[in-house]
């Protein structure tokens, strides 16, 4: 192979340098605390090793492929008194290997991918049965072995299956969460069925990912895996006033409720008694649920079930903590901080009617 | 003044030497094959929400009709047998113009011009039939927005009945350039792409008539 | 009938200049250059949009763009790119150079031609006035049900979508009946198929794409119309309909676009490479039945597009296994063009730098591509950044590259002007880096878990550099461009004019065997064929290359004269549709009215 050092030299570099640059630049930027390549559940790590299959292929095809196409480039080049290149037509025995080669490779991925989707299409036993509702632009989730119903965070038990039932109130949706299972879309005339299992406690992040109108982009959604323990006792008290179990029933959620909550009672009913004052006043139960109120046998109007907003940790779909600072905000003006939302106040409400409504609803653990 | 060679165009009626077509005949052809598609999909929609209708009026009779709110049985809208009169009238139509074609290649005046308005008004008769059909429906309730059966019924026929349409009118336009005697024999090729479009939209209707009328 | 006695030899007689001659043209070459402007005019358009989307993404939480614009943005973005953009920048390279290359005056129907091009105006016009009120397409290039439902979409954003498009399909089906005609049927003597240059192959294929697959796009798009307008329930599940419905019958249309999109490119690369290896096309014949076998297999892959919506594990196993096999007969191009170059002599000019680079670019597209036909890695990579990595490999170092690399490569045949080679090396560096720079961090972004169509993210999730890293490139690319515009505007403007001569690249088919540009006739005699690669072979024959073409007068070949009735049936298009969204009944009877007087017009005039 005979090659000008000087013309090696020269063309080398402006192909390996933006390479290198453009790899570094991906590489860094970490921790990627939503990744798809750090599986924690079972579905997820099905799916990430055949993931892995095909990239290992790839990378080999890649760096042969370019490799061959790069030496061409280099080696090739016309130089003074060249002479005119022998004029092949082809190579009947060469197409054939370079025809069969990648069917057979092709073949390598098509095996494992087969037998994922059969895998990842059976459901596993004994499952917690979650069913995920997509709304423009939040989540909401029901639990029906356990009459529960929540929005935007879905607490699940470690090593126990999950099999979730998907499907939107209104337009397309798709629940991901990349770290513990893959996507699935959701249809407003069918459920469409996901599963994962993991042994992994903490908080996971997920995001719509199915353009869903205006705030797609701000339609987050947070699994939260804790112990067997744990987990039973978040039901325990989403139960409470839950309107799968009490349908219907107004003085018995609010007194149910009031209890839950342990401490001062005289605070608590001073907290409790003007929230829901405020709560009707403001018209809020237009659109949300609430214990020990009128809605408090509703399952979800437009609007998330708030019966047990105090004990979530975001706000708007993910979008922000569950500060004070931020849900006055939020009540202060929804549109500011989510423009579009479907969240439109009746009325403008006053800083008392908000300091007495995030007490309010920090209070419903 | 006429150009053998390949790669000239207009005056060229001679068919290519590649293919034996004349251009403007394999365009027809060529422009069928499209509508084949366009067509396809309609059809293809139409089966997959057959059956699928949440409220009547239903095409054929039905036990399991839910009507003026409530589930019962009920007759099928459709009257076969006026759409196979209409049918039948296509289906010889489409022999009318063969007729017709043949008068226009042999320079035969009267062949020309009789089968040729019989062709015609064969396809006034089919349209005629549909108006009559669509009319008849909306009065039993079956608008377009009713249910699925009807927004893919009149989708479907419309269309179809559209392509009639402009195949009475292109029919019509020949017929009444063969009557100004600008039809000649070198001409033929005119009605021979009308006649062909013509065929093409009777295909379709052959296609359509078991599917729709008669498959349950 | 009147002939044209116009001297055909001198370009600046009267009926050759001028706005009117160009209105009422019908002369492929102008026709081709027509497209090729507005194509990209709306292509620099498409850029910007892109340009605005990557400010907005810049940095996390960002408020450079308020949602809503946003999500117009990226819709008309890549709506524009493949509509008004690749497609019509095609469209430029079929008008110019099919009848050239198979040796023919024009097109078989040149009037058709010109009305596929204003129908292409005017719905390229009609989808950017949206813009203007505010009220542009905004759920997505794709736009899926029932989100464009009326009740999801009450504005007339989508209404704009819908009729745009069908307008669009009209001139896309109007121009793919005429060049599939012409290729068929005009072939000069002795140009058989299997003596096509392989840009004639492709743009066959194309053709055949494009008339089967838009009749289903123009469906869908019927249904969606009926919904909004009429309040049937096609895709709403309210009347019994089903929004996968939609998606089936788009992507029975979409896979074979992309196709449609990458076809051309395929058939550009394929002239130029042999052209500055200086030795033929490796592997004619298969590259002709590999062209053919993608486009017949890529009406059986659409739902590899669907693996996220629950389709079940034998659909989705059916899909994912034809999605692979398309992959073979597409490495079986690549290889052969890597064969092509291995063994060659290459010249390494600007066209020859665009092709090697679109060869590079579109096997990492392709190998992403791999990676999506495995379901289970699908799901986890659908709707994410890495998508939008592998359509833009595809797309942009695919189809634009390409295209970039056929405009130099043709630019001194229609305009008789070379490109600068020194600029356009400098453009292809700033290309390239910026491409890159922009598309490949992508995949590792949607890997990390960011989804596509998002205004905005968070930071703390890891998005945060690999978006700025994004943007910058980006801008490179901008910049790039402004480098062609330049190099065009400076060769062009520049005393001395670097004239081009017939063959100033030493190739091989029968474009190149006349002036540069072409006189309006094309060919003083209609050629005989005897070979594949024609041109070379009688460079061979002749032992050198061939003396300098003469201008000629060209009396007494007919051409056909010009019209304006392809433009005034267009215009009953515009009108007709337009009445679906605004203005009611009266506008289609209108529009309908125009459409029948002008169809006839151009039906019984003189042709000439």
């Amino acid at each position: 192979m005979i090659l000008r050092t000087g013309s090696r030299e020269r063309v080398g570099w402006r192909v390996w340098l933006p390479l290198v640059t453009v790899a570094l630049f991906a590489a860094c930027g970490g921790p990627f605390p939503q990744s798809t390549l750090i599986p924690k559940g079972d579905f997820a790590q099905m799916v990430d090793e055949v993931f892995s299959a095909t990239v290992r292929w790839a990378t080999l095809v890649f760096v042969l492929v370019e490799g061959v196409l790069i030496v061409a480039i280099l080696k090739f080049r016309q130089r003074p008194g060249d002479a005119e290149p022998t004029q092949t037509h082809g190579n009947t025995v060469v197409e054939m290997v370079w025809t069969i080669i990648p069917a057979a490779i092709l073949t390598f991925i098509a095996v494992p991918t087969v037998r994922t989707i059969f895998r990842t299409a059976e459901l596993p036993e004994g499952g917690l049965e979650v069913e995920v509702i997509g709304h423009q632009w939040w989540w909401e989730f029901r639990y029906p072995a356990q009459q529960i119903v929540t929005a935007n965070e879905m607490h699940v038990p470690a090593g126990r299956p999950v099999i979730m039932k998907i499907r939107t109130a209104d337009v397309l949706h798709s629940f991901w969460v990349p770290q513990l299972s893959a996507k699935r879309d959701a249809f407003p005339n069918k459920y469409t069925t996901l599963f994962f299992t993991t042994d992994s406690l903490g908080e996971f992040t997920g995001q719509c990912a199915e353009f869903c109108g205006l705030q797609h982009g701000r339609m987050g959604s947070l699994v939260v895996v804790q112990t067997p323990d744990e987990f039973a006792q978040w039901v325990e008290r989403n139960q409470v006033g839950s309107p799968l179990i009490n349908r219907g029933v107004v003085a018995a959620d609010s007194a149910a409720a009031d209890t839950a909550r342990g401490a001062g009672r005289a605070a608590q009913d001073s907290i409790e008694a003007k929230g829901r004052e405020t709560f009707l006043a403001a018209g809020c139960i237009g659109c949300h649920a609430m214990v020990g109120t009128p809605t408090a046998g509703v399952l979800t109007l437009q609007g998330p079930n708030l019966s047990h907003f105090g004990s979530r940790r975001r706000l708007a779909a993910g979008m922000l903590p569950n500060t004070p600072e931020n849900l006055a905000a939020w009540l202060r003006d929804p549109q500011a901080v989510k423009e579009g939302s479907l969240m439109k106040l009746p009325r403008p409400l006053t800083e008392a009617e908000i300091s007495t409504l995030v007490a309010y609803l920090r209070a419903h653990q | 003044m006429a150009h053998a060679h390949a790669g000239t165009i207009h005056h060229a009626e001679q068919p290519s030497a590649h293919t034996g077509l004349e251009t403007r005949k394999l365009a027809i052809w060529t422009f069928i094959g499209s509508e084949c598609l366009f067509f396809a999909s309609l059809i293809s929609t139409y089966l997959v929400y057959k059956g699928k209708s949440l409220i009547g009026p239903l095409p054929h009779e039905s036990s399991q009709c839910m009507l003026h709110g409530r589930l019962q049985e009920c007759e099928g809208i459709f009257e076969i047998s006026l759409v196979t009169v209409g049918t039948a009238v296509l289906l010889f139509s489409s022999f009318f113009v063969v007729m017709a074609l043949n008068g226009a290649q042999t320079g035969n005046r009267r062949r020309l011009i009789g089968w040729l308005t019989a062709t015609v008004l064969g396809g006034l008769f089919f349209v005629g039939m549909q108006v009559y059909e669509f009319t008849h429906f909306f009065h039993k309730g079956l608008g377009y927005t009713t249910n699925l059966f009807g927004s893919t019924f009149y989708t479907l026929t419309g269309f179809h009945g559209t392509h009639v349409t402009i195949g009475v009118i292109w029919l019509a336009t020949v017929l009444v350039l063969a009557i100004r005697g600008k039809l000649p024999p070198e001409k033929a090729l005119n009605l021979e792409l009308a006649a062909l479009y013509w065929h093409f939209v009777d295909v379709v209707w052959i296609v359509i008539f078991p599917t729709v009328y008669l498959m349950r | 009938m009147a002939t044209s006695v116009l001297d055909h030899s001198d370009s600046t007689a009267p009926g050759h200049t001028g706005l009117w001659s160009w209105i009422t043209t019908v002369d492929h070459k102008r026709i081709g250059i027509l497209y090729g402007a507005t194509a990209f005019l709306f292509f620099l358009i498409g850029g910007l949009e892109a340009l605005l989307i990557r400010w907005q993404l810049a940095r996390p939480e960002n408020d450079f763009l308020s949602p809503e614009l946003y999500n117009q943005l990226f819709t008309m973005h890549g709506t524009t790119m493949i509509f008004l953009g690749v497609m019509p920048l095609s469209a430029m390279f079929f008008n110019f150079l099919i009848p050239l290359m198979i040796g023919a005056r024009d097109v078989a129907f040149p009037r058709l031609n010109a009305f596929s091009y204003w129908v292409f105006l005017l719905g390229g016009l009609f989808l950017n006035f949206s813009f203007l009120i505010n009220a542009a397409p905004n759920a997505g290039w794709f736009g899926y049900a029932n989100l464009t439902s009326r009740q999801y979409s009450p504005g007339l954003n989508i209404d704009f979508w819908v009729i745009g498009l069908q307008i669009l399909g009209v001139a896309s089906i109007a121009a793919a009946l005429n060049f599939f005609v012409t290729i068929v049927n005009l072939r000069a003597p002795g140009m058989r198929l299997m003596r096509m240059p392989m840009f004639v192959w492709m743009s066959l294929i194309t053709q055949m794409l494009l008339l089967l697959a838009f009749p289903v796009i123009t469906v869908a798009l019927v249904f969606l119309m009926a919904d909004r307008t009429f309040g049937s329930s096609f895709y709403t599940p309210g009347g019994g309909g089903d929004p996968t419905l939609w998606q089936h019958l788009f992507w029975i249309f979409g896979h074979p676009e992309v196709y449609i999109l990458i076809l051309p490119a395929f058939g550009i690369v394929s002239e130029i490479l042999p052209v500055f290896s200086r030795k033929p096309l490796f592997g004619y014949a298969a590259m002709v039945f590999s062209g053919a076998f993608i486009a017949f297999l890529g009406f059986g892959v659409w739902s590899h597009h669907m693996f996220s919506t629950g389709m079940g594990p034998v659909a989705d196993s059916v899909f994912s296994l034809t999605t692979m096999l398309i992959a073979v007969p597409t490495g079986v191009k690549i290889f052969n063009w890597i064969g092509t170059v291995w063994g060659g002599s290459l010249r390494l000019k600007t066209p020859m730098y665009f092709a090697l680079g679109f060869v590079a670019m579109f096997i990492i597209g392709g190998l992403s591509g791999v990676m999506h036909s495995s379901p289970p890695a699908d799901l986890q990579q659908t709707d994410t950044y890495f998508v939008v990595a592998h359509f833009h490999y595809v797309l942009f170092g695919g189809s634009i590259f390409a295209l970039i690399a056929g405009a130099y490569f043709w630019f001194p045949k229609m305009f008789g002007v070379l490109l600068d080679d020194r600029i356009g090396k400098l453009q292809f560096w700033l290309t390239f880096v910026g491409m890159n720079l922009t598309f490949f961090p992508m995949h590792f972004l949607g890997l990390h878990g960011m989804p596509r169509r998002v205004y905005t993210y968070p930071s703390g999730l890891g998005f945060d550099l690999m978006n700025l890293t994004q943007t910058i490139g980006s801008l490179i690319l901008g910049l790039s461009f402004l480098v062609m515009l330049y190099n065009i505007w400076k060769s062009v403007r520049e005393q001395p004019r670097r004239i081009a001569p017939a063959d100033p690249w030493d190739a091989a088919t029968l474009e190149w065997s006349i002036p540069s540009p072409p006189q309006e006739f094309n060919f003083a005699e209609i050629p005989t064929v005897e070979h594949r690669d024609e041109l070379w072979w009688r460079k061979r024959k002749a032992g050198g290359p061939l003396p300098e073409p003469a201008r000629v007068s060209g009396k007494g070949i007919h051409l056909p004269n010009p019209s304006y009735w392809p433009l005034v049936t267009a215009v009953g298009i515009l009108v007709f549709m337009t009445g679906f969204m605004a203005g009611g009944v009266v506008l289609n009877l209108a529009g309908a009215a125009i459409l029948f007087f002008g169809a006839f017009r151009w039906a019984f005039e003189p042709t000439g």
